[in-house]
């Protein structure tokens, strides 16, 4: 039976194994996976409203169902939620629960930290969206924009509460991202099963290592953006300030520095997916693995190289435009060759249409004409043309539903009987997938003809006579049948949920170590840690190919197994600078008021750090077989 | 100019494509009504330039793009798993001839576009010799135009000569702007503490229309402008009449002259002139748009309204209906006789 272990420190450590507290202060990777995942889906379905209300608005000239400043306030949080509390974290869900399985480790590296990242992420989502509760119309929802332009997001021009609560929320959500960053490389540099050299790693465990390393390198960036936004704010610095000498541009240099690396932060995880359904479905190895992985690598570092093309318009001049187009061009081809090599993988194969595997299909077809969108605004002066009107929102669009959230809903399907051991209704799953590709098609692909007819993006009205009535009423069409397949996938859960655990362990004939545990696994993961001879270990060790051996299961521990202890100091330390946030809210309105807030932020901080050096090594030992 | 430019060139080539997508995304797909903001019908050399490559990367695009849909669709179909089927497929680690093929065609199309883009980066960003300067100026949410070389300072509605370039300096008073007219030239952003040198030149005599294109707070979707391209000749004579005007109305009638007193006395009177200037007389604020012609322009607030008798009361009477965030205070307190007569006064304005 599982037994407490020696506490060595002077704070005894929680542990729960079931109940509201084992979740709070749990540090197991495929516990806090799922946090990840149920708290991103239900931003998601926040941002899918908010987009959603915008498209009614949009649907006809003229209307005016929300004010303007509610439209403003909409598409900003409409973008920061989609991207920082939506997709990155529903793409968090999956590294956090698959990374160990993948490489063969009974967790991450530091699972303290590990759950102080989910903790973090939840307590900013919530404050960023606060304003809502206070209306919009005075300005204390966010609605400068999702990027936060300065000067706009000055005093002068946005008095309201809205940019102190999205500098400060971001900066929230950002020590998080970066935590999971350095922690997911730590994990992937230092815990693979034996035998698993870097190149014998899952393509999906590479993306992980890559986008990790975009995320240590362009978090900074948007970080020191924000500190000086939120110190013209709270201390009129004048960093942006324009009449003391402040430079507008220069912000969008630090914001886009960070921000066009973001976008590979939102896709290099989804192609991982993509990368790991397509074989499997196919029945078919990735083809050009190595190449897959320099591209990945390249796509990250290139990624550095390309931020001023989101500011071809600002005057930069035609030598700095024109370099910016040819390296923003080269990205295209490593990001060509993948498609070509999923296309390659399939080639010969045998492709299976399970949900998993239309979306992955899907995912392919979508994901290419939103690159090649791309490619068009990648020519400076083409692009001058394309900047700013819905030619780019089709861009964003297509490479983010149609390339990041395609890749999540695949990565469910293909997952779901690993994480909950049950396999997601197929047949609603078939349903799921057609109305959301013909509902994104409806809605987004108008938005390349209104681009090109001329219509800016963030308008929240427009006049008839444009020639943009009948493609904006077709967008708005297409968002209900989108949502009638969001609802689907939601009605497929809770039927898929009802039933009994009933998964086998490999329903889809796998190649990598997740499909060599029980559905779902047990806590401590690997009884016995695998050792690993080939790429697609145990797809050869049930399909050798000649004599080599793939697999070895190896011996299991001589005793129990030690699992790290659960702490409460996550939370704590999470909610440390969160109450400091709060505080400098207040700076501009109450300052005394607001010092004691941010005192009081930083004691819970401290207090939290002090639990976590002393509250000792805890842990659970347990003997194989049991706790599942 | 623009026969000078290769990529003009080029876009000539494509012009009978271009035609047919032109027809397409007019006639078929938004039915027979005019397309005043597509950048896709350039009439001028700058966007051209910018139009001919984003059709020459649009054909690119769409041929790669059916190219690997079709690809796609074949793959899938032909080895769709069968029932019954055995075994499993030879498992295939890659195949560098092919990898290495389809690394350098890419490369091949991309350089066929870099050197375009680069020729078009210096054509489209560098104003001619003999240029008309006028100085654009992003206000939140309107734009004033002057002519330094005129004397000549309007809003929101620009006159130009056909054929002349018109090297255009852009800044800003507040936020970030962009300033932006499709059908001659693509967006140069409007910046506070800096101008930006671009250029535009329309080819033919007609009303262009603009629109800012950076997002600058709550009525960004209410900051439009037009361009009126005119003969030479015909400008001319706008700026001869429009210079004398420099030297305040002319006689006015008897409702007229009590709306000029109204506008230029303060509160409980118009109190116009803390923020509006009109040339040759005592109001010389710079807040708000200059409404020495005001009279002679199509429409008011920023190209949102038309610019009628009732239009223009009603939005004297209340700005911020049409204009969420306008600075403009609401004027309802002015009796209907004296609006009217501030109405009157406007429109005597030309």
């Amino acid at each position: 039976m599982a037994t407490a272990a020696k506490t060595l420190g002077i704070l005894p450590r929680p542990n729960a194994a079931t109940g509201f507290w084992s979740w709070v202060a749990t540090v197991d990777h495929k516990r806090i996976g799922i946090l990840y995942g149920i708290t991103a889906f239900f931003f998601f379905l926040v941002g899918g409203i908010e987009a959603w209300v915008m498209r009614l608005q949009l649907a006809r000239p003229g209307l005016e169902l929300v004010t303007a400043k509610t439209f403003n306030a909409l598409f900003t949080m409409h973008a920061t939620t989609m991207i920082f509390l939506g997709v990155m974290p529903l793409l968090a869900a999956f590294m956090n629960y698959l990374l160990p399985l993948l490489i063969g480790a009974r967790d991450v590296a530091f699972p303290r930290l590990n759950a102080f990242s989910y903790w973090i992420y939840l307590f900013g989502g919530i404050f960023i969206n606060v304003g809502w509760l206070m209306g919009t119309a005075a300005g204390h929802v966010p609605d400068s924009g999702w990027f936060g332009y300065a000067n706009l997001t000055s005093v002068e021009f946005s008095g309201g509460l809205g940019p102190d609560f999205w500098t400060l929320g971001l900066l929230l959500l950002g020590i998080g991202t970066l935590v999971s960053g350095f922690n997911f490389i730590v994990t992937i540099l230092n815990m693979r099963a034996p035998g698993m050299s870097l190149m014998k790693m899952p393509v999906f465990v590479w993306t992980i290592l890559v986008t990790s390393a975009i995320i240590i390198f362009a978090f900074p960036s948007v970080t020191v953006a924000l500190i000086m936004l939120m110190f013209d704010r709270a201390f009129a610095a004048n960093f942006f300030e324009v009449a003391a000498g402040g430079s507008v541009v220069f912000y969008q240099h630090l914001f886009w520095t960070f921000g066009h690396p973001e976008v590979y932060i939102l896709i290099l995880p989804a192609m991982g997916i993509i990368s790991e359904v397509l074989p499997v479905h196919a029945r078919k190895m990735l083809f050009g693995y190595s190449v897959m992985v320099f591209s990945t690598a390249l796509i990250g570092f290139m990624g550095f190289t390309v931020w001023s093309h989101h500011m071809f318009t600002v005057g930069m001049g035609p030598v700095v435009n024109s370099i910016f187009s040819l390296t923003t061009m080269a990205i295209a081809v490593p990001t060509g060759v993948k498609i070509f090599n999923w296309l390659s993988t399939m080639w010969g194969g045998q492709v299976r249409f399970t949900t998993a595997m239309l979306f992955a299909i899907g995912f392919i077809a979508c994901f290419t004409i939103g690159g090649l969108s791309g490619f068009m605004h990648a020519s400076a002066p083409s692009d001058a043309q394309q900047h700013d009107t819905y030619f780019v929102v089709a861009h964003i669009h297509y490479v983010l539903i149609g390339g990041s959230i395609f890749a999540i809903f695949s990565g469910i399907y293909h997952w779901f009987p690993k994480v909950f051991g049950r396999l997601l209704d197929e047949r609603l799953g078939w349903w799921n997938f057609w109305l959301v590709f013909a509902g994104f098609h409806t809605f987004a692909f108008p938005f390349h003809f209104l681009g090109l007819l001329g219509m800016p993006r963030r308008i929240y009205t427009y006049a008839a006579g444009m020639g943009w009535e009948f493609w904006n009423l077709l967008s708005t069409i297409g968002v209900f049948v989108l949502a009638a397949g969001i609802l689907v996938f939601i009605a497929n859960v809770v039927v898929t949920m009802r039933k009994p655990m009933d998964a086998p362990s490999d329903p889809w004939d796998g190649r990598t170590l997740e499909w060599t545990l029980p559905s779902p696994p047990p806590v401590y993961n690997f009884a016995a840690v695998p050792r690993v001879h080939l790429r697609d270990a145990f797809w050869f060790h049930k399909h050798p190919e000649g004599k080599e051996q793939a697999l070895e299961y190896g011996e299991p521990d001589a005793g129990p197994i030690h699992l790290p202890g659960q702490s409460l100091m996550p939370v704590l330390l999470a909610l440390g600078p969160t109450v400091a946030a709060t505080g400098v809210l207040f700076l501009r309105l109450r300052e005394s008021f607001a010092v004691g807030v941010i005192v009081a932020g930083f004691i819970v901080t401290l207090l939290a750090l002090w639990g976590w050096a002393f509250e000792g090594e805890g842990g659970t030992l347990i003997e194989p077989g049991e706790g599942s | 100019m623009g026969g000078e430019l290769l990529v003009g060139k080029r876009t000539r080539l494509s012009g009978a494509v271009r035609a047919v997508l032109f027809v397409l995304a007019g006639v078929l797909l938004v039915g027979c009504s005019t397309l005043p903001q597509t950048p896709l019908d350039p009439k001028g050399p700058v966007a051209q330039a910018q139009t001919g490559l984003l059709l020459y990367t649009l054909y690119i695009a769409m041929g790669i793009g059916v190219g690997v849909t079709a690809a796609l669709l074949y793959v899938i179909f032909r080895f769709r798993a069968r029932p019954g089927q055995a075994g499993v497929p030879r498992q295939i680690r890659g195949n560098h001839t092919l990898e290495i093929v389809w690394t350098i065609i890419p490369i091949l199309i991309l350089v066929s576009v870099a050197f375009p883009t680069v020729e078009a980066a210096i054509a489209t960003s560098t104003p001619p010799s003999g240029a008309l300067t006028v100085r654009a100026i992003g206000y939140r949410w309107w734009f004033a135009f002057e002519y330094p070389e005129l004397g000549i300072v309007t809003a929101n509605e620009l006159r130009i000569p056909t054929g002349q370039p018109i090297r255009l300096e852009i800044t800003s008073n507040d936020v970030i702007h962009s300033f932006w007219v499709p059908k001659l030239a693509g967006k140069t952003d409007m910046i506070p503490g800096r101008v930006n040198v671009a250029w535009m030149q329309a080819d033919e005599p007609a009303v262009y229309v603009g629109q800012c294109a950076e997002f600058c707070g709550d009525s960004h979707a209410n900051m439009r402008f037009r361009v009126t391209a005119m003969p030479q000749d015909e400008f001319d004579a706008w700026v001869k009449q429009r210079q004398a005007m420099n030297q305040g109305p002319g006689q006015l009638s008897q409702v007229a002259a009590r709306g000029r007193e109204l506008f230029e006395s303060p509160a409980p009177g118009g109190n116009c002139l803390s923020c509006h200037t009109v040339d040759g007389t005592s109001a010389q604020g710079k807040v708000g748009p200059n409404l020495t012609d005001v009279g002679q322009r199509s429409t008011i607030a920023a190209g949102i309204l038309k610019n009628d008798y009732e239009s223009l009361k009603a939005w004297v009477k209340n700005p911020a209906d049409f204009k969420p965030g306008t600075t403009m205070p609401s004027h309802a307190r002015l009796s209907e006789k004296d609006l009217d007569a501030i109405v009157q006064y406007l429109q005597s304005l030309k």
